[in-house]
């Protein structure tokens, strides 16, 4: 089963955990199982229009999910899927 | 309430007067259970914004996260949230910051007015996302 694996700010709504064993043919997929393992991550991972949040990196192996198939990358049995944030913020205006 | 000892916050504080007028930003190490959150190293890193969007952005990337974790582990510490730089505006949390803040991190927010650190307070995401909660920013001296 691929594995997920959390950044450290995540890992409190995940029972502590820093990997997880997700269910997906693909990483939306993947995505999906771990918010019905873990409901509590989706309204961090997720806007309230249901898009990822701009800050959600999806890292396979060491490639950027975004320059291969998106969400829609298929995953293998033994793939391990990584979430790492960009860290942003600055003064309005 | 987030503690951290007055040499680290020096630490930040020279950090980010150093790139007034552009924001400046780094992480915090250490550790945090549910009764207490101590800093206990920072890890000042250069602002990987764009050169036009630096002056009210930040922007630390996910291979600054990695480099974070990793510096971490090597110390037997967690990741316990980030620090940034307010350039010649209050330290209080913009919506901005809100809608790219990570839940559980402390953010500490300086206010750099003129290249000269004024004052740090520490912030916390609500679990819904809708606001930022201030921390108690203890700031512990040692002996010189």
């Amino acid at each position: 089963m691929p594995v997920l694996k959390l950044p450290t700010p995540l890992r409190p709504y995940a029972d502590g955990q820093s990997a997880i064993e997700v269910q997906g043919q693909n990483i939306a997929e993947a995505l999906n199982d771990l918010i019905r393992q873990y409901p509590s991550l989706q309204k961090h991972l997720f806007s309230d229009a249901g898009t990822l949040r701009p800050f959600v990196n999806l890292f396979l192996g060491e490639e950027d999910v975004r320059h291969m198939q998106g969400v829609e990358t298929e995953l293998k049995a033994d793939d391990v899927l990584r979430i790492i944030p960009s860290i942003a913020g600055g003064i309005n205006g | 309430m987030l503690e951290i000892a007055n040499d680290l916050l020096d630490q930040i504080h020279t950090h980010l007067e150093a790139a007034h007028p552009e924001e400046g930003a780094g992480f915090l190490l250490g550790r945090a259970d549910a009764a207490r959150r101590v800093v206990t190293a920072i890890l000042a890193l250069p602002n990987a914004g764009v050169d036009s969007a630096r002056h009210n952005r930040y922007l630390l990337t996910p291979k600054d996260m990695l480099r974070a974790e990793d510096e971490a582990a090597r110390l037997g510490l967690d990741m316990i949230g980030v620090f940034h730089s307010h350039p010649d505006c209050p330290n209080l949390p913009s919506e901005f910051d809100r809608d790219w803040a990570m839940p559980w991190f402390s953010y500490i927010i300086t206010r750099v007015d003129v290249g000269h650190a004024v004052s740090s307070r520490s912030w916390r995401l609500s679990d819904d996302r809708a606001k930022f909660d201030e921390e108690e920013l203890q700031i512990i001296s040692l002996a010189s």
